[in-house]
């Protein structure tokens, strides 16, 4: 690790996860080395500890009020890559981004990516995240062949997939430990570019229809949902499909520097948005402009893959859009033939009239190992909606009632405002993970707000 | 904790017989609120109050409070924070006292003095001190308009008010960035147990629409707290009345 002059960087700061809502104030280290991190764990106060990695959660997963929080960030070194057998060692800090730039020059893509690339290994691990190729791919931790995870006693002990303690870390929210580093499998791709077909689809049915006939060979889809149509338009969306672009179907032009990694990026949206921008008004218009925008006919054009798989990664900050009052990302998911769950839902929304940013329906295929992994085969839909809307407290209630009656449940990695009463039914080896909790950690030197707010 | 709407899961309010603070409790235990601390002089009010709590499905507790007695605030609070974390103090004590004979007899305005102001500036500061430690929550002070510009009719009340009212602003600006957020909320005449008889002021309000705003300002984060709202406007116009002029407003 080499020997650190300068101490590792602590200070006392106020946090909040990506939708900008309940802050609080914690000591945060950012550890260099792997003793560093050690050091961070166990001289933990009485409040305990949790790692946060670039801060995308939506809610308060990775804060804790009045303890400590293990900013992950620094450490970001890429180990190893072995070309041959498709695998990469590397700190939990380093972000999908960083991973991306490495691996496409050599062929290779990160399996599962979520709808940014602005997460980090440990946060992926930690949060259990998929990617619009679920079907197929599954959730990230899929693809982990081993992770390091430095425990409350603050040993690092080697985790292999198919172990309790790798079940209840995949998707366990950073309560079990600090991932410290990870080998994932990846996969070959002969360019940086997406073949994308996009398509309307004219109601809720026909966009289930249409992620429902999804082939194998375009395995990325997503229905963005307008939540905002009403009547016969109810559930209203466009379906986007993709796959990675063979060498063999680029131009000759493009065929040049297949593997180009030259994500668009554009002026970070402003510090001081005013509440309101993205209301009613906007959010209707926008999703007109989608609907519209796509041709009737399937339509198959490139695409850049971060355009296709991150697209709001293009404009950094794009959460203060939502002004001061931050916003709540809301994610379930129902099994399938729970579809009028989903119908009700949807129809909810649109009677309401609910200002509902970057809806995604996805479909999910098998679930993951992870205990308190999220996906579950069926349906998954989210949203994102301002945090003042007034009554949205008690809609949200209301819907988790209603996914939890479909055996469905709620994302915990995007949860900012669940109660501890639902959980129990949506997560069924929630006892499991508890007890493994307790065991290893007794103490509970691993906490979070999320852990403190639904008693995990 | 308090989650995306600023609802508390865990409330402690000292003056737990207030009436404003019973509306408040009763709106965030139809929210997210589990455990209630009732802080208050024992009394079988402080118990109906307490009942009534438990019946709308909360956890509640009364803890023994007073006031008066600063010197028994640290021990008091101290063993209510040490249960476990409260993500929201309401300080909702105050009495009004009766200008008439406080006027007659100093040794009874100075009461109104020590409620009001300096045992709030105890229990503020035992609380303060308690939700940094936990590195969230929300101190909500009530105060007064009274508070804002003293009048003949009400000047020792609207006194304690003042001096209260710059102490829980100043504490939220030593606390900005701890994590503790503190809220002044400023409501104008309230239809309350504490008001009956008294004639009443325009913009009067109730304690529902008081703790309405309450739940409103918690979820904005909001520092002060003006009920009805457009008492800011009337205030801050009456703040630069010149004196001559005041003094010839009618009384209400």
């Amino acid at each position: 690790m080499g020997d650190t002059v300068t101490p590792m960087s602590v200070d006392t700061v106020s946090m909040t996860g990506w939708g900008r809502t309940a802050p609080t104030t914690a000591l945060r280290f950012r550890p260099r080395t792997y003793e560093e991190a050690v050091i961070a764990v166990t001289g933990r106060g009485p409040r305990g500890v949790v790692a946060r990695g670039l801060g995308r959660a939506h809610g308060d997963a990775a804060q804790n009020a009045g303890g400590s929080v293990v900013d992950m960030s620094a450490l970001d070194r890429v180990h190893a890559i072995d070309p041959a057998a498709g695998t990469v060692v590397c700190d939990a800090g380093v972000s999908l981004h960083r991973l991306m730039e490495e691996l496409l020059p050599l062929g290779r893509f990160v399996p599962v990516t979520p709808s940014t690339r602005f997460v980090t290994v440990g946060g992926a691990i930690g949060a259990d995240v998929h990617g619009r190729n679920h079907p197929s791919a599954g959730s990230f931790t899929r693809h982990v062949r081993s992770l390091d995870l430095l425990t409350a006693d603050g040993t690092v002990r080697t985790v292999l997939p198919g172990t309790d303690l790798f079940d209840a870390t995949a998707g366990g929210l950073g309560l079990t430990g600090v991932v410290l580093s990870a080998t994932l499998a990846l996969r070959p791709v002969d360019t940086s570019l997406m073949s994308v077909e996009t398509e309307r689809a004219a109601d809720l049915d026909a966009a289930l229809a249409g992620l429902a006939a999804t082939d194998d060979r375009l395995p990325y889809a997503a229905a963005r949902i307008d939540l905002m149509a009403r009547g016969k338009a109810t559930g209203r969306a466009v379906l986007t499909r993709g796959e990675h672009t063979p060498l063999d179907a680029l131009p000759a032009r493009a065929r040049q520097a297949p593997l180009e990694f030259r994500p668009a990026r554009l002026p970070a949206a402003p510090a001081y948005v005013p509440e309101g921008l993205l209301g009613r008004t906007s959010a209707a218009l926008l999703a007109e402009l989608r609907f519209r925008g796509t041709r009737a006919a399937r339509a198959r054009r490139l695409q850049r893959l971060s355009a296709f798989l991150h697209p709001l990664d293009a404009l950094p900050g794009w959460n203060r859009l939502h002004g001061r009052g931050g916003f709540v990302q809301y994610r379930f998911a129902v099994g399938g033939g729970q579809e009028e769950a989903l119908h009700r839902v949807v129809r909810r929304l649109s009677l309401r009239r609910c200002p509902a940013f970057h809806a995604v329906l996805q479909r999910f295929g098998e679930g993951g190992s992870g205990w308190l992994s999220f996906p579950v085969p069926g349906w998954t839909l989210s949203f994102g909606l301002p945090a003042g809307l007034p009554g949205l407290a008690r809609l949200l209630d209301r819907l988790d009632d209603e996914v939890a009656a479909a055996g469905g449940r709620v994302c915990l990695a995007e949860d900012s405002r669940m109660r501890p009463e639902t959980l129990a039914a949506m997560y069924p080896r929630l006892a499991d993970f508890r007890a493994l909790r307790a065991e290893l950690d007794p103490d509970g030197a691993f906490r979070s707000d999320l852990s403190r707010r639904l008693a995990l | 904790m308090k989650d995306a709407f600023g609802a508390p899961q865990s409330l402690l309010v000292l003056g737990g017989t207030s009436e404003i603070g019973l509306a408040t409790a009763r709106r965030l235990i139809a929210r997210r609120t589990r455990t209630v601390r009732l802080a208050g002089r024992p009394s079988p009010a402080l118990e109906r109050a307490a009942a009534e709590l438990r019946e709308l499905g909360a956890e509640v507790r009364t803890v023994a409070f007073d006031a008066l007695d600063p010197a028994s605030h640290e021990e008091v609070l101290g063993k209510v924070f040490s249960d476990g974390d409260i993500d929201m103090v309401l300080l909702a004590f105050g009495i009004l006292g009766d200008q008439a004979r406080d006027e007659e007899e100093p040794l009874s305005a100075v009461q109104v003095a020590q409620t009001n102001y300096t045992g709030a500036v105890s229990a503020g500061l035992v609380c303060a001190g308690a939700l940094q430690a936990q590195g969230h929550g929300s101190l909500v002070v009530l105060s007064s308009v009274a508070g804002e510009r003293a009048r003949r009719a009400d000047f020792i009340y609207g006194s304690s008010k003042a001096g209260l009212d710059a102490f829980a602003q100043g504490l939220g600006d030593a606390l900005h960035g701890t994590g503790v957020h503190v809220m002044v909320v400023r409501p104008g005449f309230v239809r309350s147990r504490m008001t009956a008889g008294r004639e009443e002021a325009p913009l009067a309000t109730t304690p529902g629409a008081v703790a309405d705003a309450i739940v409103t300002g918690l979820r904005r984060r909001s520092e002060t707290v003006w009920v009805p709202g457009a008492l800011r406007v009337v205030m801050s116009a009456l703040r630069h009345v010149p004196r001559p002029l005041f003094r010839r407003l009618p009384v209400r």
